[in-house]
């Protein structure tokens, strides 16, 4: 056996010259790359403000802030917090549920394999820029309607999950399978029960899996909607914060990372019945 | 013709539909039953959220009419009719864009470099020590469940207003998702070119860098690429608590009721996520090939 250093490298380089002289444009494309990354960085944060005294300056309050933070404690405010936390579950619930409700029927003139292309276009479009407003932008625009409160927060929730489940349902209803429809239609269905019976016996256990994801989801956004006025713990937390509580602020911090694992919990144990092992990993 | 199908003497047939109906009759209890609680679980959260359907009954008309207040100039014309009127602060809204696309610039890459160091740790195949894999992955887990806007809050009491404190909120964020994503990417890598490289002696850094990197490379840009997306939209709103970028432009004009001002900002931060998409995705493709686009 050769060693190592007996490979005739001349004769490699001669062999495999696509290897050993590559261009300069593409030998230089990665690092040129990574430079221009770098530069945006640099001028990022400079243009954003990012001083180092203030940096660490900072740092310090921060490190002050944790350390005002410890222990967490409610004071006496605990059955407020209680009822804000049961507020965002019901939020998250509703808004959710709405949501799928709505976005159901809506789904099915935004797939390839149920309506032409022209109503397609529009809707897709549609779905697509309520998608793009923010769910905290539309709070905001439900506060001026329906005034602050809880109520704004399930409105706000339900629109720009709208927006979220028609494209995820109209996906689903596109890639499911064609030729179960076709045996409907064979045997003399209408149009109607190609759907109800060709269908949504497919989608279904793939939407209620999405819709349990989303209510997880929820119960994250439905934490920071209050910041704006729209209900639950959120409200109490931009408050606390505002006020400096820092003991109730991390209460609050807590009681919400608690919330979202047992909600997790729960929804995870109920997609794994509703659609088996395979499709929840 | 004759009939193909034969069928079963009564009494067999009888039997067997028996089976049938209990059996369906059991799946539909069950069915019932989950719809009975789901709709007892929306009762109890319609009155715990205070849903008044009469407030969305007699204030629907006020959602409705919102848009169209919004797509009025002040002249009472359509915002469309005259577009310098309606995008008036165009100059300033769009330096407060750049300000919102540099945010979460800075906070991805920073997310990104940070998940990128701790998410070998917190990959089970090639986490050094259990205990470091336990701690770096609550560590990520806080990060990602605690919004980014609760992060900004603070930030915000700490840093002081202004980006800096949006771009720190989005970036704690990032490490939190991303770090997740990577130590998926990197679980499922092959594990044999580890091995080959440990049997030569190398130290864990030296696996990490000639055999795992190399396979999950690709994966984690697109990953980072796609944060970049979602970050776009969070700053956008960041603006809201006094983190910088756009929102704190949105949120004065929705608060005071400058109408057609709302649309315009709207209008400009779709155009701009929608343009982000569209690139990133195209940068995706281009880097990556088709596959890694999805």
């Amino acid at each position: 056996m050769s060693r190592p250093q007996d490979v005739d490298t001349a004769e490699l380089r001669a062999r495999y010259p696509h290897v050993f002289n590559r261009p300069a444009s593409s030998r230089l494309a990665t690092p040129a790359m990574l430079a221009g990354a770098l530069a945006i960085f640099v001028f990022g944060l400079v243009d954003l403000d990012f001083s180092p005294s203030r940096f660490i300056s900072g740092l310090s309050q921060l490190g002050w802030i944790s350390m005002m933070m410890m222990p967490p404690d409610p004071g006496s405010s605990l059955p407020l917090y209680l009822k804000a936390l049961g507020e965002t579950l019901s939020i998250a619930l509703l808004g959710t549920t709405l949501a799928a409700l709505l976005a159901l029927p809506v789904s099915l003139f935004a797939a390839r394999n149920i309506v032409p292309g022209i109503v397609r276009f529009p809707v897709r479009r549609f779905l697509d820029s309520i998608r793009g407003v923010d769910t905290l932008i539309w709070a905001l625009v439900w506060i001026n309607v329906v005034g602050l409160g809880p109520f704004a927060g399930v409105l706000a929730i339900a629109v720009s999950d709208f927006g979220a489940f028609g494209k995820l349902f109209s996906e689903a209803i596109e890639s499911a399978d064609q030729k179960q429809v076709e045996g409907i239609r064979a045997s003399g269905g209408s149009a109607l029960h190609e759907i109800r019976f060709g269908l949504m016996p497919q989608v279904l256990p793939v939407i209620a899996g999405q819709v349990l994801y989303f209510i997880e989801s929820n119960t994250r956004s439905a934490t920071i909607i209050g910041i704006v006025g729209a209900g639950g713990i959120g409200l109490q937390l931009a408050e606390q914060i505002r006020v400096l509580e820092w003991q109730k602020v991390s209460f609050l911090i807590l009681m919400i990372l608690v919330a979202v694992a047992a909600i997790d919990f729960i929804s995870g144990k109920l997609r794994f019945a509703i659609i088996g092992r395979r499709a929840v990993a | 013709m004759t009939l193909a199908v034969s069928i079963l003497p009564e009494q067999q047939l009888a039997a067997l539909n028996a089976t049938y109906r209990k059996a369906v009759a059991r799946k539909r209890l069950r069915l019932l039953a989950g719809f009975a609680v789901f709709v007892a679980a929306l009762v109890v959260a319609s009155i715990g959220a205070e849903v008044n359907l009469r407030t969305l009954f007699t204030y629907f008309g006020n959602f409705v009419s919102y848009f169209d207040r919004i797509l009025t100039l002040d002249s009472g014309q359509r915002v469309w009719t005259n577009f310098g009127e309606w995008f008036w602060g165009l100059h300033k809204w769009l330096k407060l864009l750049g300000e919102t696309l540099l945010i979460s610039y800075v906070g991805t890459l920073i997310g990104a470099v940070l998940a990128f160091g701790l998410n070998f740790l917190a990959a089970e195949n090639t986490s050094p020590a259990p205990w470091l894999l336990f701690t770096v992955r609550r560590l990520l887990e806080f990060a990602r469940t605690v919004p980014g806007i609760v992060f900004a809050l603070i930030f915000v009491m700490a840093f002081g207003l202004g980006p800096v404190a949006g771009v720190l909120a989005i970036a704690i964020h990032s490490t939190g998702a991303l770090g997740k994503l990577f130590s998926e990417i990197v679980e499922n890598a092959d594990m044999k070119p580890v091995e080959g490289i440990r049997s030569t002696g190398a130290s864990w850094l030296s696996c990490m860098r000639f055999a795992i990197l190399p396979q999950v490379s690709a994966g984690f840009a697109s990953y980072a690429l796609l944060r970049f997306e979602i970050n776009v939209r969070e700053a956008s709103v960041m603006g809201f608590v006094g983190a910088g970028g756009i929102g704190q432009e949105l949120i004065v004009a929705i608060r005071k009721f400058y109408y057609s001002d709302v649309s315009a900002i709207l209008v400009t931060i779709i155009v701009t996520v929608f343009l982000i998409d569209i690139t990133t995705g195209w940068v995706r493709g281009r880097l990556f090939g088709k596959e890694a686009r999805t």
